[in-house]
């Protein structure tokens, strides 16, 4: 008989008492609520402006989104848009599965969830970096210019 | 001269009455706004995710050829995606609100004690938000502009 593996009356839990340790859900935690606040100023951006002014629904086509994409802002933009939105999205359904699957049915989609969001991260950033705003014709006075220079 | 020395005599006469509580103490998520917001937080948010998914797949059409990205393009000027449209912006709408009022409750120590109020301040930026976006849109689609 030993005492030596009774926890001190009061300790947190043994798993909690490493110090240090990185801990995912507190880092996905702080994620959701980072993201969250970036992703308004974001999507409300992207939704004014495509939706509102100077876009609206009716006039969008490729030559918009060429014109727009010729701005390297909108890139960064746009792919600030794809990362943070995704995997905030991404992390919160699996809050979802895990709430709601179990057993061999939650795994399936876990792992569907995050091969998912891998393939359009990856495609969506091949997409917005290879981009040319020059592959069709458009009637955007400053983009004819950039293209008749290329 | 313990702490643990019986009280007087003669109880005090006023003890007021403990107050008739209609949740227990200390719930955020059991009952009223703070369990309905919650649950408007998850059907949108899923709801969102969806899009995005398929936003991001049609997105990337631009990759490929105008004419493509064109046609599908086109189908999202159609009534019935334009009201799809109203409820997509709605849904961002909600979540992004509440989403920063879950921000608060978290942050702020005045937080939890404000999470009912925060709802409704909310709800009404949320009406707002669609006065202002709504009726502009709806003329897009509709063809008045």
């Amino acid at each position: 008989m030993s005492t030596e593996n009774i926890a001190a009356p009061r300790s947190p839990y043994l798993s909690h008492r490493k110090r240090n340790r990185f801990n995912i859900e507190k880092w996905g935690w702080i994620y959701m609520r980072v993201s969250g606040v970036l992703l308004v100023v974001l999507i409300f951006g992207h939704l004014f402006y495509n939706l509102i002014f100077p876009g609206k629904v009716s006039i969008l086509d490729w030559a918009f989104v060429a014109g727009k994409l010729a701005n390297p802002i909108w890139i960064v933009w746009d792919l600030l848009l794809l990362w943070l939105a995704l995997i905030h999205g991404a992390n919160g359904m699996r809050t979802l599965i895990n709430d709601y699957a179990h057993g061999r049915f939650r795994t399936v989609l876990l792992w569907a969830l995050g091969a998912t969001t891998a393939v359009l991260l990856v495609m969506g950033t091949l997409v917005l970096t290879t981009f040319d705003p020059c592959l069709g014709d458009t009637d955007n006075a400053e983009l004819i210019k950039i293209c008749a220079a290329q | 001269m313990t702490s643990q020395a019986a009280p007087p005599e003669s109880p005090p006469a006023s003890v007021p009455e403990p107050r008739k509580r209609r949740l227990p103490a200390g719930t955020l998520y059991r009952g009223r706004e703070g369990m309905w917001s919650w649950v408007l937080h998850r059907i949108t948010g899923t709801a969102i995710f969806f899009f995005l998914l398929v936003h991001i797949l049609d997105t990337s059409l631009i990759r490929i050829s105008p004419e493509a990205y064109d046609a599908v393009i086109g189908t999202y000027k159609t009534p019935i995606m334009g009201l799809g449209e109203v409820a997509l912006v709605a849904a961002i709408g909600l979540h992004a609100l509440n989403g920063l009022r879950i921000i608060c409750i978290d942050m702020f120590s005045w937080g939890p004690k404000a999470q009912r109020v925060m709802f409704w301040v909310a709800i009404g930026l949320w009406i707002v938000l669609l006065i202002g976006f709504v009726p502009r849109h709806l003329m897009h689609v509709f063809g008045g502009e």
